[in-house]
């Protein structure tokens, strides 16, 4: 018994001793298989024009993907450590849920039923959509209140066709919608006159007219009549890996205000401004506080820059304009709380 | 002395073309034409409206596709390509532009730029793969080693990690190479499993095992594809433990297998149906064993009935691997309709869906046109 006992107590001793060779757990299931595996595996659409599309030699370009190449580079400290996974609109959640991808950046909009229903939560906002409405000049229409009677191409079983039929009703007046489904198709209906208007998420609308040739024959109406927050969406219950990616996107904003960019950022590291300086790691381990390297905002504005020069390169030449998505103090929604 | 009627032998000893042809009003093209052309006002009328259609169309093409259409663009100071002399023409001209850029894209998708030459050359090896199985010096025991070595040969150039090759995880493969990879291993696993189905469905001797077999069968039949692709890829990973994930494409490929299956296996089974009875009793009465009788006797039978439909089947199918576009898979026709979505190139889609076609029509026109041969060949005893 006695012997028993030694020989237990023997091996407690032995294995405490052991645990510190082991690599230190994060407390984030999704970070310790990140970092097992080297590298962050990140759900995108991969067809959307300024979110995520390949461009000619297979790289995949836009914000979406951006948003992604931030998270790897600040929890693995290198951007080009990311799989790219290409989801539909169907199994997006799926591919979340069941562990498939860490995180999800799939210009999905952020409501209260998915995040109360699928067991997923959203870490942040990287775009503020919201429908809007394109017409033809010749039309002689300033706003969405005169519409009234107007035919309106809209893709079915979106959310557009939703917000389109409730703003219709609020405001009592009439429209006759002409589903369909194809984009290419939906184009070519609005382009040839078959509808008045042609109405989607408004940065594509400012896509679509930007590559015509006639581009200033089409006007997108100053009204946006629905709200689509698209952004970050993450696994419920892994709290630790929802602050990294979170405070990523935090990280690029408050990059932005600071005026730090991917171009200046090694000379900012002599800069005196306390919040610089924990922004970058020179001081208040503020990384270690979420478990990761403390140059993390270096590296990820280094290696992909701050949120500006993410949209700039991404949705600038598209022709949209910053609008709601600037900074707060220029004017925008995009607000970063203190990094202290 | 002069032998009356002498001069007629001399005429069937003149050269040929010194002989007289039938007049042009029975024989030639212009006597073809009068007689299926225009035998009649009503035929008269129908062959000129569609000769001017005809006409017309191949004409627009020809100005739309080649005479109105834009090669190359100039290139903008970042070094991206300029599209605004294709926007200036659309409607009018075909913008080929759109495809010289973007064609490796379509060809291999994601792979990464500077290693697209690895599944260059997996394309080759997979074609010669079908080249040598189409030729009958090949049909013997060796092929299968040949399928084998090649196929590790593919799997070693698009996965990489070894020799010295980069590591290419299966998420950044796309293009043709992807069409290929499904079709390949889709037909290559398919095949024996229906015959092996085909078999155990006919079974008399088996109850468990023919009721499997028709389970399997009805039940794969009762479903569309894109239901089962849908279930492998959405629904599978939610019954797996979390943190086991089974590749996409690896998914996506079984359930082709399970899906191609079902129907062959109807198909062979039609062809082990249709032989005459006295072939398996003749075999039985020779003393034959189960699977010698079923090796030599019934199954080339069989096979060689049903090669009509069998070809169709896999025509069918090899168009059927585009919807693994549904799941995200990066095949030839998700990379195409990929690059369509660019916003330089919008409006190109009809160039690119043009360049696609061609590239479907011709893998299933050789597979038509080889089949053909085969029955002509394989036919020959019969004609005999």
């Amino acid at each position: 018994m006695m012997r028993l006992t030694l020989t237990g107590g023997m091996m407690a001793t032995a294995l405490l001793a052991a645990a510190p060779t082991y690599a230190q757990p994060s407390g984030s299931a999704t970070l310790d298989a990140v970092k097992a595996r080297g590298m962050v595996i990140c759900g995108i659409a991969g067809a959307v024009p300024g979110f995520s599309l390949p461009d000619s030699q297979g790289v995949m370009r836009g914000i979406d993907a951006d948003s992604c190449r931030n998270v790897a580079a600040a929890a693995l400290g290198d951007a080009t450590k990311i799989k790219f996974t290409a989801l539909t609109t169907t199994n997006r959640f799926t591919a979340l849920q069941s562990g498939e991808v860490d995180l999800l950046v799939r210009s999905t909009t952020w409501t209260l039923g998915r995040e109360a229903n699928l067991g997923l939560e959203f870490a942040g906002i990287n775009y503020y959509d919201g429908t809007g409405f394109l017409v033809k000049k010749s039309l002689g229409v300033k706003g969405a209140k005169e519409m009234d009677g107007a035919t309106i191409c809209v893709q079915p079983g979106t959310s557009t066709e939703l917000a389109i039929s409730d703003y219709f009703r609020q405001s009592k007046m009439k429209f006759t919608p002409i589903l369909i489904q194809d984009l290419a198709e939906i184009q070519s209906a609005f382009l040839s006159g078959r509808c008045d208007s042609y109405s989607t998420d408004s940065s594509a609308l400012a896509t679509f007219r930007a590559t015509q040739p006639n581009k200033d024959d089409f006007v997108l109406l100053p009204d946006i009549i629905s709200k689509e927050p698209l952004g970050y969406v993450v696994r419920k219950g892994d709290d630790k890996w929802f602050d990294i990616v979170r405070w990523t996107y935090f990280a690029t904003v408050a990059a932005e205000e600071y005026g730090i960019d991917s171009k200046n950022v090694d000379e900012k590291l002599k800069d005196t401004n306390p919040d610089v300086r924990r922004l970058l790691g020179l001081e208040g381990d503020m990384g270690k506080a979420l478990a990761i390297d403390n140059k993390w905002a270096y590296n990820v504005v280094k290696q992909v820059g701050n949120f500006g020069e993410t949209w700039d390169r991404n949705i600038t030449v598209l022709g949209v304009p910053r609008g709601i998505n600037n900074i707060w103090n220029k004017g925008g929604l995009h607000y970063a709380p203190p990094i202290r | 002395m002069t032998m009356p009627g002498n001069s007629a032998p001399a005429a069937l000893h003149a050269p040929i073309d010194a002989r007289d042809r039938p007049p042009s009003s029975v024989y030639g093209p212009v006597a073809w034409m009068r007689a299926n052309l225009f035998n009649g006002w009503l035929s008269s009328g129908v062959t000129i409206l569609f000769g001017y259609l005809i006409i017309r169309a191949a004409i627009g093409f020809v100005d739309w596709g080649f005479l109105n259409a834009i090669w190359t663009v100039p290139a903008l100071p970042n070094g991206n390509p300029d599209p605004a002399t294709c926007r200036a023409v659309r409607g009018t001209g075909a913008c080929w532009a759109a495809v010289g850029d973007k064609w490796r894209f379509i060809t291999f998708g994601r792979y990464p730029y500077d290693q697209q030459w690895r599944p260059g050359i997996c394309i080759a090896l997979f074609l010669s793969l079908y080249v040598m199985s189409a030729m009958r010096q090949f049909w013997r025991k060796e092929l299968a080693f040949i399928w084998l070595g090649i196929l590790t040969l593919i799997g070693v150039l698009m996965w990489g990690g070894v020799l010295g090759l980069r590591y290419v995880p299966q998420d950044e493969w796309g293009g043709l190479p992807i069409t290929l990879i499904l079709a390949t291993f889709g037909l290559a696993f398919a095949f024996p499993l229906a015959v092996f189905v085909a078999l155990g469905r006919r079974s008399t001797q088996m109850p468990a095992v023919k009721l499997i077999c028709v389970l399997y069968v009805e039940l794969i039949r009762g479903v569309p594809l894109v239901a089962l692709l849908f279930m492998a890829s959405v629904m599978l990973p939610l019954f797996l433990p979390s943190g086991m994930n089974i590749d996409k494409l690896l998914r996506a490929q079984i359930a082709i297998i399970l899906f191609v299956g079902a129907y062959v296996a109807e198909v062979i089974r039609g062809g082990l149906q249709a032989l005459p009875k006295g072939q398996a009793e003749a075999a039985d009465a020779l003393g034959l064993s189960y699977w010698q009788k079923t090796m030599r006797i019934t199954l080339p039978q069989a096979l060689r009935l049903v090669i009509p439909p069998l070809v169709n089947t896999f025509i069918g199918f090899f168009k059927d691997t585009s919807l693994v576009l549904i799941i995200g898979i990066f095949d030839l026709l998700t990379s195409g309709k990929t690059a369509m979505s660019d916003p330089t190139w919008q409006g190109s889609s009809t160039e690119i869906y043009i360049v696609m076609a061609i590239v479907y029509f011709g893998f299933c026109f050789a597979m038509s046109t080889y089949s053909r041969s085969v029955e002509r060949k394989l036919d020959s005893a019969h004609n005999r």
